[in-house]
């Protein structure tokens, strides 16, 4: 059973933790959480983002976030990729599948998975 | 939208952009029906923007001309027979009390009901995206009710931001075992 008492012991945890996370973020997930993005699914590769990027270890360097319409509805769901003095990286029809392997090789790796992008859609 | 969980996080979504401070989700189920309420202390609307909410081709975002999130609900409520009312005061209006309240109304044995889903992860969703709001979720159902509070959580949590992993985890979980024990 899920208790109030697990939630006291994650403040204790977090504590030294809290002065750690800040100006982390080197690399911003963006994902597109506008009715056209829910429509289309951006709600379980949000989940899977946020899962992956904490069991991968790289929520000091990774957020993930969520935003509104991109503007390209037909390629929803979209997750854009900032990351600083880089491109920023657009995926599209993404899912929670895909967004395992962009944790992996992309994020960890640091390697553009260039299929899944947009420019590779409309090139 | 294929579950009507989803239909509440792109509603929820508007309270979000609405800069509500506090948004309350409740769903009640009882006697075949339905009803969905979504509240929120943001900015709320004018009359007449009430009026083009409902509308598919209005929207206040200049990015595509076309906002769905209201009517796409009011359509998965009246395939059931049902409906949506929303009743909003608008900041300019009232600068001391303001807000919207979207309502929906289902028949959950109408062919065309849309089968709630995953409400876990909408709230799990919405919490994560938007850690500094309140929010408040109820879902009663005949079965008994599963509750979550933000304030309650915070008052634990202290200075710990509520999109910690760990943090959604334990709402993800502690929601999974409340709707367990109403199944």
């Amino acid at each position: 059973m899920k208790s109030l008492a697990e939630l006291a012991a994650i403040r204790e945890k977090m504590k030294d933790k809290v002065v750690l996370r800040e100006g982390s973020g080197e690399i911003r997930v963006v994902v597109g959480m506008a009715t056209c993005g829910i429509a289309a699914g951006a709600r379980p590769v949000l989940n899977a983002f946020v899962e992956g990027v904490s069991n991968a270890g790289l929520a000091e360097k990774v957020t993930v976030s969520q935003t509104g319409c991109i503007g390209v509805c037909q390629y929803e769901p979209v997750v854009e990729i900032f990351e600083a003095d880089k491109e920023k990286v657009t995926y599209i029809k993404m899912t929670p599948e895909k967004a395992a392997e962009v944790i992996e090789k992309h994020l960890k790796g640091g390697k553009v998975i260039s299929e899944y992008t947009i420019s590779n859609a409309i090139s | 939208m294929k579950e009507l969980s989803l239909n509440v996080l792109d509603v929820a979504m508007n309270s979000v952009k609405a800069r509500a401070e506090n948004i309350l989700i409740k769903l009640i189920e009882a006697d075949g029906r339905l009803t969905l309420i979504i509240e929120d202390d943001g900015c709320g609307m004018s009359e007449e923007t009430v009026k083009n909410v409902m509308n598919p081709f209005y929207t206040t975002r200049t990015t595509r001309s076309v906002g769905m999130g209201v009517p796409l609900l009011k359509l998965a409520a009246e395939q059931t027979g049902g409906g949506i009312t929303i009743a909003s005061v608008s900041e300019k209006d009232n600068p001391e009390k303001h807000g919207t309240t979207v309502t929906a109304e289902f028949y959950m044995n109408h062919f065309d009901f849309t089968p709630v889903g995953d409400m876990v992860s909408t709230v799990t969703t919405l919490i994560q995206g938007s850690p500094h709001i309140e929010w408040r979720f109820e879902h009663i159902t005949d079965k008994g009710s599963v509750e979550l509070d933000t304030r309650e959580l915070r008052e634990i949590l202290g200075d710990v931001p509520l999109d910690n992993y760990e943090v959604i985890k334990w709402i993800e979980g502690y929601l999974r075992e409340g709707y367990e024990s109403i199944e």
